[in-house]
């Protein structure tokens, strides 16, 4: 448990388990994720995210994207596939995460999902990142 | 105001040519284009054009004639050989001109696109960790419209199937061999449930039209379809596309839905009046989607048009008679023009091989990042 997060003002983690950080607009309201930074960040406000939702939908990345901009410490041959998707935070807003899941037939559109951390193997350096994984 | 007919049309192939440039490809398309019309470039009032990653489309000028001749360039994403024709249209549908030429031509590196996330506006995380690909986008759109609409795996290959059936009929495609469902569905997972032969690839290729008033065509005495309506339109809240690590509770149309609409409005018909559509299939699920979205089906009537090969070429309504974007690549200036050349083909009865019988109206939409659409309706 050494590892720093990936960004500061990611996310967040406490007795209640782990939330995201969004930022909800202070002119309407409106939520979005990662919180914006710079000028447009003057314009928001930050807000904990709920940390259950619902599988909006979901796919399995198959090869290993290219670097940059992904930095994985892994080559060509040693790339794990993963699951990624979007989970609706519901009446907040739809957030797109890796996805922990064992086996990806698993995933269905609408099922319950459970935010968390998982280590990302980052080139030089393993770092903390966001997850989702099927809540039970 | 003037209508505004397409007179000649022209096409570099598309596919890989690594003896040319894009650029020469673009020349080639724009020499054909003219020579279809009998008219020649000294005769050009206007030309507008563009590529996404081969340059400007000017530098075809010292090619063409140092006429003097105003050329613009156009960059509009995926949108660009679109915008050309859109910018042509306006051109003379003001009155301001009578006769002139749009073009869009494009050479990309092969594979994947590897864009840089602060380039979009986007944290470095959201690249490391592996988010930010459109084929994850195209994969992620076309899953929950598979699981709220009941379309199957094996609709995604018979797109993909028919696409490859057309390509290899098509004198400009890529493609020219056909490759069945079963082939398709058990080829290489690339982002799941899409499997290698689903997605088109980078491409090569030019495309090029010459526009011209009504007035002008009954004087040079020519004939060719009217563009009867043409609209390029951007994203609203809530519409769902590439690159985004949220996206709002609310959700909203698609750039497709309203430029589709418009285009229609401006034409003054229904979906049910196209005879032959041309829609972007950047992957099998696009072309299913973009189904509805264009007006042409209710959302999950695809599953059972498709397999009564509604879609196909003697089916109810043909789409991607050339093989669309999977048979043909992408190159992305290029793109859009190569879907209202092939409706041209189909309107003026040359498309051999893949003729449409009596095609009096075709369709065609080209839809990109960063979340945009460009419809363009053609009648005979």
């Amino acid at each position: 448990m050494a590892e720093r997060p990936i960004a500061a003002n990611l996310f967040e983690e406490n007795g209640t388990g782990v939330r995201l950080i969004g930022g909800r607009r202070k002119s309407d309201g409106k939520i979005v994720f990662p919180l914006p930074t710079g000028v447009e960040g003057t314009q928001y406000e930050p807000v904990s995210l709920a940390s259950e939702g619902t599988l909006w939908s979901h796919t399995v990345q198959r090869f290993r994207p290219k670097s940059p901009p992904y930095a994985g410490a892994d080559d060509e041959r040693t790339f794990k596939p993963f699951a990624l998707g979007y989970v609706e935070l519901p009446g907040q807003v739809i957030v797109e995460t890796r996805i922990d899941v064992d086996d990806p037939s698993r995933l269905k559109v609408g099922m319950k999902m459970k935010a968390g951390t998982q280590t990302f193997a980052k080139e030089g350096e393993p770092v903390l990142t966001y997850v989702f994984r099927p809540a039970a | 105001m003037s209508e505004v007919h397409i007179v000649g049309a022209g096409i570099h192939p598309f596919g890989r040519h690594d003896d040319k440039t894009g650029l020469d490809q673009g020349v080639f398309a724009v020499r054909q284009a003219l020579a279809d019309a009998g008219v020649a470039w000294k005769d050009m009032q206007f030309a507008f054009g563009g590529s996404s990653a081969a340059g400007n489309a000017d530098a075809m000028l010292p090619h063409m004639g140092l006429t003097g001749v105003q050329f613009i360039n156009v960059s509009n994403g995926c949108a660009t050989g679109g915008s050309a024709l859109l910018s042509g249209y306006w051109a003379i549908k003001s009155g301001e001109f009578d006769i002139g030429v749009v073009t869009g031509f494009d050479k990309h590196p092969r594979g994947a696109f590897n864009p840089d996330p602060e380039a979009w506006g986007l944290p470095k995380w959201y690249g490391e960790t592996g988010m930010m690909l459109t084929t994850q986008f195209f994969a992620m759109k076309i899953t929950r419209y598979m699981g709220l609409h009941g379309i199957t795996p094996m609709t995604l290959a018979r797109v993909a199937e028919k696409a490859f059936e057309n390509g290899a009929r098509a004198p400009h495609s890529w493609r020219k061999q056909p490759v069945d469902a079963e082939t398709i569905l058990r080829s290489q997972m690339v982002s799941d449930p899409l499997t290698k032969f689903m997605f088109c690839s980078p491409a090569e290729g030019g495309a090029a039209l010459v526009l011209v008033s009504d007035k002008k065509m009954r004087e040079l005495g020519l004939t060719g379809p009217r563009i009867l309506g043409a609209a390029v339109r951007t994203r609203v809240n809530g519409s769902f596309e590439v690159f985004a690590p949220s996206l709002d509770v609310e959700r909203g149309p698609s750039p497709t839905q309203i430029a589709s609409k418009a285009a229609y409005a401006m034409a003054g018909i229904e979906p049910n009046d196209i005879d032959v559509a041309q829609i972007q299939d950047t992957e099998s699920g696009a072309e299913i989607m973009h189904m509805s979205e264009n007006g042409f089906c209710a959302d999950g009537e695809q599953e059972k048009l498709i397999s009564e090969g509604a879609t196909q070429i003697g089916g109810k309504l043909p789409i991607n008679t050339d093989g669309g974007c999977l048979a043909c690549g992408e190159p992305i200036g290029a793109s859009g023009l190569r879907q209202v050349y092939e409706n041209v083909q189909q309107l003026r009865r040359r498309a051999t091989g893949r003729q449409v019988e009596g095609a009096k109206i075709g369709y065609s939409q080209v839809y990109g990042a960063p979340g945009l659409s460009a419809v363009a309706i053609l009648g005979a």
